[in-house]
């Protein structure tokens, strides 16, 4: 819908703040309320990016928030400062640098301590605000007489200094908030944040640089604050000190959620509801201060029953609706029933015969591909857990263009050797070169953008995400390095972008898939966009750990004629424990037993080798000999 | 004095916490409630030995029923959806309170035998503060012989270091669950009511005592016991020094701390890697 209709939103957003003066007051809303709405959508707007998109929960915003507003009314009042604009934005400049720097703090950590930390630093800037700053800010006084906003025209002056006049000033702002977030949420760096929500370990393994990308949506997020705060003292001539308090973070995030975060317009609709609320109970119901009593319990249900708020709710109604009325059709391949095993494989024999072979993908040239000689080496490669040795002294070398196997029982260490390739884990000692360089003590990040990349035994995928966004993701590390600020250009202004992701799609066997959810592909689908993922980055040497893993055999059978086209003009090193199809696919193996290299072969030597049977079957042809 | 106090919230939180893998924003209002419900019985019947017990034993009724209700069924949500429910929760308690009580500050006078002055060397001070270093010196010692000498604090902490692998044990988890929700919720109900007579009760003490709390778990260690109880006595030394000079400055100093340790040791002085 929004690839045909590219402004729809923005109309739409425009028309409705166009509509809403003549609308709301016959709804019960105070001319003051609706534009009290306009502040908190507008806060909000910020605060859903940073929540809703990056999966940051902030407890602290009102620290921005109220650092802007003091700010720009400080300029405006104590200072006489003429301008209403340029103060608010220096107002919201002081609130950006603040965050940036807040942010680098709270940042060291995620989840419960990222939240922990920044309710610890909003109070600190609230009792900061309170005590020795309160000078400048007015104590618990707040700074009163802030101006009016006016429009100087030439020929005449606006005044914004009635309700609707006001109004018109704040919608205007609102909307060009929403014009930025719309964009920022469909730049490059609206999907990277995404897949930083879903899933930082990957988001960071396929090559971004994710403390750079969540700190830029705390920074965004404050400067929206810092923006908001401004309107707030314009709105009310008056800046209130309670802006900084931790009533006010709390009430953003119990309106996001309740209007539903990952949707930018969540905090407007829970500010409209939670300002109604307090109107409608306090005045017409005349429960004075336990309004908030009553809000808190609407506020635990909704988080009980409708976790994606009342936006998600409605989606999740209409999806409901529609659903029900597909359903009437009869699904078209029904899954035939197979009783066994052997059967289902020689279906799958028959019906892979059957396809047309896919047409050979060349390998995205990099200029290192027309190289030889080794691309990878290791030397003396060793890793402890404590006093378990997972890989000791470890020596191995691959070439460019080689299809390099590593097969060892369970526990040979094969994939913390892996993991140490692609800087995932630090090895205790040695050393790792890659195309020469020394890649010791790399990031993953890093590790990626110079070309190394492995997909995961266990899926790692951007849950929420369609699988060409997943694919987009990976493919955006590639084409725009590991951390760029490009906020407001479009997803499809990067070159190439769309034809990388399309060949991966075609790579992988997803093309019919590609506009469907992850969470709804079956799991060989899941195992093959695994694969695309790392795929999309075009890495030059491309690591799969065990990319066979948990499939039925009629998947087997056609991923590993995927990942002989895939292997085409490639150098790959695969773990599996399929020993047949490994041996089909790769020219040299290498064979770990405990952590060490045992044996190094083409696979015809290896199936022969009764050392590598003794490590796999633990020495029974010795005790079948003695019996 | 503070720091003890603030080592036992702390401990109610981090066990919580590391055991059930929720942080419980409405913490603070339990502490909150312990004062409350302490208050209550006091004025029904004079004894502050009863007020401490009905507000330990009230609290931890409330966090019986609060994860019976509503948290257990937060465990396999999004850490997100843990805080905004808890959050609310928190919300409930002290408007709840609010709305019985109003917002007019409560007290509770010390037991007549601790009320008065005593002489410590060079100066005075309130019999009661003294008496309170030892009642949570016994509170957390307590807590720590649950935690560390009996089979349930064995079971929890098995649970803080793999819940899924204490559960195919055939341990039952979820009445484990209940209990360390309990006895968390507990700990804030103590210190809510043994500290009522310090400072008076009114329905958003809890606000300020959780941040300080998160202060103290984030310089200790999340989930770590000791960690807690050695976050909460260099808090408690931090705030009382700093007031000396400028309260004013208190919350800086505690935030100061807390960066010092995020930039040196980011999980914390006594915690470990891992759980996020």
């Amino acid at each position: 819908m929004l690839r045909q209709r590219p402004f729809l939103v923005e109309i739409l957003s425009a028309a409705g703040l166009v509509v809403a003066p003549f609308v709301l007051p016959y709804l019960g809303f105070a001319p003051t309320t609706i534009n009290r709405i306009l502040v908190w959508g507008m806060f909000g707007l910020g605060f859903d990016i940073l929540f809703g998109f990056t999966g940051l929960l902030s407890f602290g915003q009102s620290a921005f928030f109220g650092t802007g507003g003091m700010v720009a009314a400080y300029l405006l009042t104590v200072l006489n400062f003429p301008y209403v604009m340029p103060s608010l934005f220096v107002g919201t400049i002081v609130a950006t640098v603040i965050g940036y720097l807040v942010g680098l703090i709270a940042l060291r950590r995620t989840g419960i301590y990222f939240a922990m930390i920044t309710v610890a630093i909003a109070e600190v800037f609230f009792f900061v605000e309170f005590n020795p700053l309160s000078d400048f800010t007015g104590g618990e006084n707040g700074l009163p007489g802030v101006p009016a906003p006016a429009l100087y025209l030439g020929f005449t002056t606006i005044h914004f200094n009635t309700d609707w006049t006001l109004y018109t000033f704040l919608a205007f702002w609102y909307f060009v908030g929403t014009v930025l977030a719309l964009r920022i949420v469909r730049s490059p760096v609206g999907a990277i944040l995404r897949a930083v929500r879903d899933n930082p370990m990957r988001a960071a393994a396929v090559g971004h640089n994710i403390h750079g990308y969540k700190l830029t949506a705390f920074v965004i997020a404050a400067a929206y604050a810092g923006f908001a705060g401004g309107l707030l003292g314009l709105m009310q001539g008056f800046m209130p000190p309670d802006a900084f308090m931790f009533d006010t973070s709390g009430q953003l995030v119990m309106m996001t959620a309740i209007g539903g975060a990952g949707t930018l317009f969540g905090p407007l609709v829970g500010a409209t509801v939670w300002l109604y609320l307090h109107d409608f109970l306090q005045a017409t119901l005349h429960l004075g201060a336990s309004w908030k009593l009553v809000l808190g319990l609407v506020f635990v249900l909704l988080v009980c029953f409708l976790r994606r708020g009342l936006i998600g709710g409605i989606e999740d109604l209409s999806a409901l609706l529609a659903g029900a009325k597909k359903k009437t059709e009869p699904p078209k391949d029904a899954p035939i029933a197979r009783t066994t095993a052997e059967d289902e494989q020689k279906a799958a024999v028959l019906e892979v015969a059957r396809q047309p072979a896919i047409a050979i993908m060349p390998a995205r040239h990099r200029e290192t591909d027309r190289k030889t000689g080794p691309i990878l080496q290791a030397k003396g490669l060793t890793k402890h857990y404590g006093g378990l040795a997972a890989n000791s002294d470890i020596d191995f070398t691959v070439d460019h263009g080689e299809l390099r196997g590593i097969i060892g029982p369970n526990g040979a260490g094969k994939t913390t050797f892996f993991k140490m390739l692609t800087c995932e884990v630090k090895p205790t000692s040695g050393q790792i070169l890659f195309e020469g360089q020394d890649i010791t003590g790399k990031t993953v990040t890093d590790a990626c953008q110079l070309g190394l990349t492995k997909s995961y035994q266990i899926n790692q995928l951007f849950n929420r995400l369609t699988v060409r966004e997943n694919l987009t993701i990976a493919a955006l590390a590639e084409l725009r390095g590991k951390f760029r600020l490009d906020l407001f250009k479009s997803l499809r202004g990067v070159s190439n972008l769309n034809e990388q992701v399309e060949h991966t799609l075609e790579l992988v066997d997803l093309f019919n898939r590609a506009d469907t959810p992850v969470s709804d592909l079956a799991y060989g689908e899941k195992r093959r966009l695994e694969v695309g993922l790392a795929l999309a980055t075009s890495p030059s040497l491309l690591l799969l750990d065990e990319p066979l893993a948990g499939m039925s055999p009629r998947e087997r059978i056609e991923t590993v004629r995927l990942l002989k086209s895939i292997a085409r003009g490639r150098t790959m090193i695969l773990i599996d424990h399929d020993m047949d199809s490994l041996f089909e696919l790769v020219e040299r193996v290498t064979v770990l037993q405990e952590g060490r290299v045992l044996l190094e072969g083409t696979p015809d030597e290896i199936k022969g080798n009764s050392k590598v049977q003794e490590a796999y079957l633990g020495g029974v042809h010795g005790v079948l000999a003695a019996e | 004095m503070l720091g003890a106090l603030l080592a036992l919230i702390s401990s109610g939180l981090t066990i919580i916490y590391g055991t059930l893998g929720v942080l419980n924003l409405a913490h603070g209002a339990m502490f909150m409630l312990g004062g409350y419900a302490g208050w209550l019985a006091y004025s029904y019947t004079g004894s502050f030995a009863i007020a401490v017990v009905a507000g330990a034993i009230f609290v931890m009724v409330v966090g019986i029923v609060v994860e019976r209700v509503i948290i257990r069924y937060f465990y396999s949500r999004p850490h997100e959806d843990q805080l905004l429910v808890t959050f609310g929760l928190g919300i409930v308690f002290v408007e709840t309170v609010r709305f019985f009580f109003g917002s007019l500050s409560k007290a509770v006078p010390p037991p007549p035998f601790l009320a008065g002055i005593t002489p410590i060397g060079f100066m005075f001070y309130p019999t009661y503060r003294l008496a309170l270093l030892g009642i949570v010196a016994v509170a957390l010692l307590m807590l720590y012989i649950v935690l560390y000498r009996t089979r349930i604090g064995m079971i929890v902490r098995a649970g803080i270091e793999d819940s899924v692998m204490v559960d195919s044990l055939g341990i039952d988890v979820d009445k484990v669950f209940m209990l360390v929700f309990g006895i968390g919720a507990m700990a804030a109900g103590f210190a809510g009511i043994v500290n009522a007579p310090v400072v008076s009760i009114a329905p958003d003490v809890g606000e300020a005592i959780l941040v300080q709390t998160f202060v103290v778990v984030v310089i200790g260690g999340v989930g770590s016991f000791p960690g807690a109880v050695l976050g909460g006595l260099i808090a408690g030394q931090i705030i009382s020094i700093t007031s000396m000079f400028n309260p004013g400055y208190s919350y800086v100093m505690l935030f100061v701390a807390m960066t010092l340790v995020l930039v040196l040791r980011p999980y914390g002085l006594l915690g470990t890697a891992g759980r996020e």
